[in-house]
């Protein structure tokens, strides 16, 4: 496999006004981000509210410009392209070959255009074609992801939420893009909807040799649908490992306290928990001082408080952690064989 | 068994609309909730789950009428409530409702008070039901928000609700709820908006007061993990019908109603790899309420439909320990092959 698209010392602040009298204040989104996309992979970003897996997201597509690092893009044809050192215009070619599938279709989709337009909209500011060529190119694009081509000149209101994600995902690969970024793609959606459109992304990563982005909270899905997550906390990468080895045995403990919290379709593997979930996120303009994580975890030492671990390889493997005892740590993973003891028996 | 404290029967709720035909939103459903147990109800959007546990309280909105069934209430000595039959917003009612049976929502930051200390909100209600003096009001509230786990409580009573997080709003919330040490909790999907570590924390709390105060719950969400996690008894709803209902290991490890079972068969299981199969989603969507067919509600969806199906609306099956489900493959004559 070759590396697609790679995220190099990537950060990225804000900066709070502090009000009338008030000093202003830098608010660290991401910090130091390191990471790779391989060509044809699933990668998930997973982490809770506030992490900074959107802001990574977009900093990826360059919609909004980081504060210090690269983004660098390989292009099949060989060759690189720094996409953070670009300008507007430069960046326009190459924003064909990355696109994005946003959570809430119904704010990401112009109410007042018509299915069709909003799916021929790309294609006509990229010039790609026009004519009966592009009226082919929609309808086919819509067909791939089940709207009929009676619907087309409907507004995004006359379709359900699930056949707007379809929309939505149309106007992602009408494009024929290289990577797709999702972020929360199916969290809206209803179960049996969730299921439908998971095939479906499926399917079309098949048929066009796509590779994904899927920024989720959600980690049942992500253990579905990836090949490798990313897990981030207060905006740092805390773990980077191929899924199955990091549902088997997590190396960084915020993970496990995700794959603890994570509710499971079974009765009979219910958790009685007991406090094991502690604390909440602190505020970002708030950080802690050495791992960002020390104030929740369970394993913390002194050392944690003082001295912040960088993201590194636990024993040689493809699993990366950035916790100081990823080796001596051992984690409860998510796969359970058969059921464990009933816990809350009536 | 303990006896029910609240009990639904054959409840039915019927929307109008000035320019359409009137939608039974919710139709003959039967539920029970037993102090110190959870009844789950669960369903997808439009399913009718909020508007059943809204009708307890009656919180529905003017064009929503039950038309037919009955919402009893036995509170521990004292006589049987028809709530169904009460008038809105009579004093009966108010005497029930956020005394009683209380309720906690979705969204603490829009059912909150913006402009109210938590603590003046919870105050209200002991001082309001109660008839406590501000002072003893505000003593009772510090103690309920340090069992809620709210840390500092003392000074977060003087908090507006914009300044706590999403997880310390919902542990607000549900103080609030629990201000009168109501029999009856209804939590209309209260961790939905939640991150997953809060969830499991509030899912947690839920439990642990349940088992101080005794109280029954009906909770309601999507979240079949959900489900698993928290209720004794579960409900599934689809368009109007609760189509399965029992103890929830019993539909859980036995779906009856193909609806349940395609729910199931819709989540991502756990797996490694290897062992990963291929979702198999409900074919298309979820048909309109004007729309819905004249028998099963499920049967343009329904893998198994047959015959009965679109005409004929299935009955309330039992079978057994208290399990129900609303299918025609249950009542199935087996046809004998002519020899």
């Amino acid at each position: 496999m070759s590396t697609l698209l790679s995220v190099e010392n990537l950060s990225k602040h804000y900066t709070l006004s502090g009000g009338l009298f008030g000093a202003e204040r830098r608010l660290d989104a991401l910090t130091d981000i390191n990471l790779t996309v391989e060509a044809g992979e699933t990668l998930a970003i997973v982490g809770e509210s506030g992490c900074g897996k959107t802001t990574l997201g977009r900093c990826i597509i360059q919609a909004q410009p980081a504060s210090a690092g690269k983004v660098v893009y390989r292009p099949k044809a060989g060759g690189e392209v720094e996409l953070s050192a670009l300008n507007k215009r430069q960046i326009k070619p190459w924003r064909q070959d990355i696109r994005m599938i946003f959570q809430d279709p119904m704010s990401s989709l112009n109410p007042n255009m018509r299915v069709f337009d909003i799916v021929a909209e790309p294609l006509r500011i990229h010039k790609i074609c026009k004519g009966r060529e592009l009226e082919d190119r929609v309808i086919g694009t819509l067909a791939k992801v089940g709207i009929p081509a009676e619907a087309v000149g409907r507004y995004p209101h006359a379709f359900s939420g699930g056949q707007r994600q379809r929309i939505g995902i149309a106007r992602a690969l009408v494009l024929d893009p290289k990577l797709v970024i999702a972020d929360e793609a199916v969290s809206a959606l209803d179960v049996s909807i969730q299921a439908q459109v998971l095939n479906l992304l499926e399917d079309l990563k098949s048929e066009f040799g796509l590779t994904y982005i899927f920024i989720s909270h959600d980690l049942g899905v992500v253990n579905y649908i990836a090949d490798r997550v990313v897990v981030m906390y207060l905006g740092h990468v805390v773990e980077n490992a191929p899924t199955e080895m990091l549902f088997e045995r997590p190396r960084h403990p915020y993970t496990e306290l995700l794959l603890e919290a994570l509710p499971i379709a079974d009765p009979l593997r219910r958790k009685g928990r007991k406090a094991e979930v502690r604390g909440e996120i602190p505020y970002l303009g708030n950080r802690p001082q050495g791992c960002p994580f020390h104030t929740r975890c369970r394993y913390a030492q002194d050392v944690c408080r003082a001295e912040k671990p960088a993201l590194r390889r636990v024993n040689g493997t493809a699993q990366e952690a950035a916790c100081l005892f990823a080796e001596e740590l051992e984690l409860k993973g998510a796969y359970e064989d058969g059921p464990v003891k009933v816990l809350h028996e009536a | 068994m303990t006896k029910p404290i609240l009990s639904i029967a054959d409840m039915s709720i019927v929307f109008s609309s000035p320019d359409e035909a009137d939608i039974e939103a919710v139709r003959q459903v039967e539920l029970t909730l037993t102090p110190g147990k959870t009844l789950a109800l669960v369903g997808e959007s439009g399913c009718g789950k909020s508007v059943t546990a809204r009708a307890v309280l009656r919180l529905l909105d003017k064009n929503a009428l039950i038309q037919r069934g009955s919402i009893t209430f036995e509170p521990k000595g004292e006589a049987p409530v028809d709530i169904a039959e009460l008038k809105q917003d009579s004093l009966p009612l108010r005497a029930i409702r956020g005394n009683q049976i209380s309720m906690i929502f979705q969204e603490p930051m829009s059912s909150l008070s913006p402009v109210h200390t938590i603590g003046d909100q919870i105050d209200e209600m002991m001082i309001i039901h109660e008839g406590l003096k501000p002072k003893q009001a505000r003593e009772r509230t510090v103690a309920l928000l340090d069992q809620v786990g709210i840390p500092g409580a003392r000074d977060r009573a003087n908090a507006y609700p914009f300044e706590l997080s999403g997880g310390l709003r919902q542990r607000a919330m549900i103080a609030m709820a629990l201000a009168c040490k109501p029999q009856v909790l209804i939590a209309d999907e209260p961790t939905t908006a939640l991150d997953v570590t809060t969830q499991a924390q509030i899912l947690d709390l839920l439990r642990q007061l349940q088992a101080d105060f005794g109280m029954a719950m009906l909770f309601i969400t999507h979240d079949l993990g959900v489900v698993a996690e928290i209720a004794d008894e579960v409900a599934v709803m689809y368009l109007g019908d609760v189509v399965e209902q029992g103890s929830v290991f019993d539909v859980f490890a036995a779906p009856k109603h193909p609806y349940t079972q395609a729910l199931m068969s819709s989540i991502p299981k756990m797996a490694r790899k290897a062992d990963r199969v291929r979702l198999s989603p409900i074919k298309g969507t979820v048909p309109a309420p004007k729309d819905r067919p004249e028998g099963c509600a499920f049967t343009s969806r329904c893998p198994h439909a047959f015959e009965p199906c679109p005409t004929i609306r299935p009955a309330r099956t039992d079978l057994g320990n208290g399990h129900h489900a609303r299918c025609h493959l249950l009542t199935r004559v087996p046809v004998e092959e002519p020899a």
